[in-house]
């Protein structure tokens, strides 16, 4: 333990207090480093790449249903499952078949055309029942299977993933922490000090960036040794992103927070401003998928800047000039939402 | 420097304060004065106001309407000196459970730009030995104490102190006595608010005594219980119900003044052992059973009552 006698400047103090705090609560620790490890992982394994995917296709039973089996069978791929009629939609609705066939002449084809692997099943399932029924193909085709490192769906979601978390937890830790001394009335005695108000605000994001090099180098670690995802980017391109990417959204933390009484009302501005990145900013799937004229929106998003800045620096190598946009956009909400929430900030 | 400073005038003055709350007037009216060096209470129930006073003479709240003048300064214009100079202690204020003592006194310390050193502090508040011990693990009194450490990290000229002993056992509260006895030695001076009488007996050299957001009494707590003009209160609890009021016993020899709320009559008198055998022989000649008697001195308790007819602690 050390012994300082006569403590240095505030800020450092606030932002080691800060630290000091967090460090000693096992569960934030649980939330920012063993939680995104987790959910890397299991989406990982769920997406990652194993070839061909497999077509599982339902028969309802009845005259005709042997032969239908029978014509699958030298098809590789398609795992069959006999259906009674009334079983049917129900293993539709929950995955469990893709496609359903009822057996003809000619054969009916029950399916969603609306879920891809539903789509995919129906082609399946039809060539091999055709080609069983004598059809001849025009062609073989060679094939070139791709699987290289950098463009697999993995590769593509670390980065979603990593972006996602310094969003999440940037917000959920600040806010907690700031609505947690004001309901306490911490915040009251605080503003009865000499205590400059922009230090307290700023040891808030100065000790997340200091989570931030656990929480990313744990996860990209992780990411690099299970799944060999690239960083084909510079260290510092990288760090540049995670560091203006970090203090966009632990600026954005203390704005929710800058009003919220209470822990519930808090949680409640952290979900609304955080749901539409979730959705808009290409975590999982790419914003593109939206239309045109929102785009000029999601754009705008930080949590798409930051995704979009990461993608480039790892995957497609980019180095800090060519993500200045996205770097400039984080930065406009860093300072934005600190001014802001110091000018709204309520202390007591 | 502590104390001498500011020994050339008031160090607290506020007239006419007034705040509102919504149709609630938590302050209304208030006039004080607090002398250089000297502990200064507001003495009041729950609910008169005293917080709302103090946190604006603290420059936490705005007042509606009404002057302050703290250590010859103004809030407003002078925030960042006054700050400097002053020490707080809030009421109930939790200071965060997962930090040590030590880490907690040297965050406070860093705000200010002058005061003892970190050890210094602990030793003034008697924290030594739980230097090393997470806030969570410490005791109520000494919770309180390391908060009132925290308000005297700048050795402040003056002393802001919010109900400074409640919910404490009468061990704790006889050891922050003593600390801020301590502090007053070395020339300071403290305004605390409490709505314990024995506290304000204790620690004040002046005491205004507030309620509804006014001072309906101001002086040295000898001063406001000679007021009463008797020295001891007798208080008698009949054990049925009788046509006998306050008006039958204060023309008995030695009562200045009788009131009665229910079943209980108090009785004002100057000598109790010639009110008693006087009492107890009118009852007994009028037929009325007693529940239960008491004598006690007269203590700022009975002021209160005196002035407004309700106990400090009404549960």
């Amino acid at each position: 333990m050390s012994r300082r006698e006569y403590p240095t400047h505030p800020l450092l103090e606030l932002t080691l207090a800060r630290l000091l705090e967090f460090a000693r609560e096992p569960e934030a620790v649980f939330w920012v480093v063993v939680f995104p490890l987790a959910l890397a992982l299991a989406l990982g394994i769920a997406f990652r790449s194993t070839g061909a995917e497999a077509v599982f296709a339902g028969i309802v039973e009845g005259p005709g249903a042997s032969g239908v089996r029978a014509a699958l069978a030298p098809a590789s791929g398609i795992h069959v499952r006999l259906l009674r009629p009334d079983q049917v939609d129900r293993a539709l609705r929950d995955g469990e078949v893709q496609v359903v066939v009822l057996p003809g002449p000619p054969p009916t084809y029950r399916f969603d055309p609306t879920r891809p692997e539903s789509a995919f099943a129906r082609l399946a399932v039809d060539g091999a029942l055709q080609r069983a029924a004598g059809r001849k193909d025009a062609f073989v085709p060679r094939e070139q299977r791709v699987q290289v490192v950098g463009a697999r769906y993995i590769d593509w979601l670390i980065p979603g993933l990593l972006g996602m978390n310094i969003m999440g937890t940037g917000m959920w830790s600040i806010g907690f922490s700031i609505v947690w001394a004001r309901t306490r009335r911490v915040l009251k005695r605080l503003a009865a000090t000499p205590m400059a108000r922009r230090d307290y605000l700023l040891a808030q994001m100065l000790a997340r960036l200091v989570f931030l090099v656990v929480e990313a180098g744990g996860l990209l670690s992780f990411a690099s040794l299970a799944f060999s995802v690239p960083i084909r980017g510079s260290a510092a391109a990288l760090v540049v992103v995670l560091l203006v990417g970090a203090l966009a959204f632990s600026g954005l933390g203390v704005l929710v927070a800058s009003r919220a009484r209470t822990i519930e009302a808090a949680s409640g501005w952290m979900n609304f401003s955080m749901l539409p990145m979730w959705v808009l900013s290409g975590v999982f799937f790419s914003s593109a998928h939206f239309p045109a004229a929102t785009q000029p929106f999601i754009h705008a998003l930080p949590l798409t800047a930051l995704n979009d800045a990461l993608r480039a620096v790892m995957l497609d190598g980019a180095g800090i000039a060519a993500v200045g946009g996205e770097l400039a956009l984080l930065s406009a909400w860093a300072v934005v939402t600190f001014v802001v929430a110091l000018k709204v900030f309520r202390w007591t | 420097m502590t104390g001498a400073a500011a020994a050339a005038g008031p160090v607290v003055v506020c007239r006419a304060l007034r705040k509102r709350y919504g149709s609630v007037v938590a302050v209304d009216g208030l006039d004080l004065e607090v002398r250089a060096g000297e502990c200064f209470g507001l003495l009041g129930p729950n609910g008169a106001g005293k917080t709302t006073a103090v946190e604006i003479l603290e420059g936490l709240l705005e007042p509606d309407e009404g002057r302050v003048e703290v250590l010859g300064l103004t809030w407003g214009s002078h925030d960042g000196e006054l700050r400097q100079r002053i020490g707080v202690q809030l009421q109930e204020t939790q200071l965060n459970e997962k930090l040590t003592v030590e880490e907690i006194v040297r965050l406070y310390r860093s705000f200010y730009r002058r005061g003892p050193s970190v050890s210094r502090v602990l030793q003034m508040v008697q924290l030594e030995s739980k230097r090393g011990s997470w806030v969570s693990r410490l005791s109520g009194g000494q919770k309180q104490r390391l908060a009132v450490a925290c308000a005297l990290v700048n050795e402040p000229d003056l002393l802001f102190l919010d109900e400074p002993t409640t919910g404490l056992d009468p061990q704790s509260r006889r050891q922050l006595w003593e600390l801020l006895a301590g502090f007053r030695a070395r020339g300071g001076t403290i305004l605390l608010t409490t709505h314990y009488m024995d506290e304000a007996e204790t620690l004040c050299d002046r005491v205004a005594i507030v309620d509804r957001g006014r001072v309906i009494a101001l002086g040295t707590p000898r001063e406001l219980v000679a007021s009463l003009g008797a020295g001891h209160v007798v208080e008698c609890t009949l054990a049925g119900p009788s046509g006998l009021g306050a008006t039958g016993l204060a023309a008995l020899p030695g009562v200045t003044a009788a009131s009665a709320s229910g079943r209980t009559i108090r009785l004002r008198v100057t000598e109790p052992h010639r009110v008693v055998p006087a009492l107890l022989a009118e009852l007994d000649r009028q037929g009325i059973d007693l529940a239960g008697l008491t004598v006690h001195q007269a203590t700022l308790e009975d002021v209160f009552v005196a002035r407004t007819g309700r106990h400090l602690r009404d549960e």
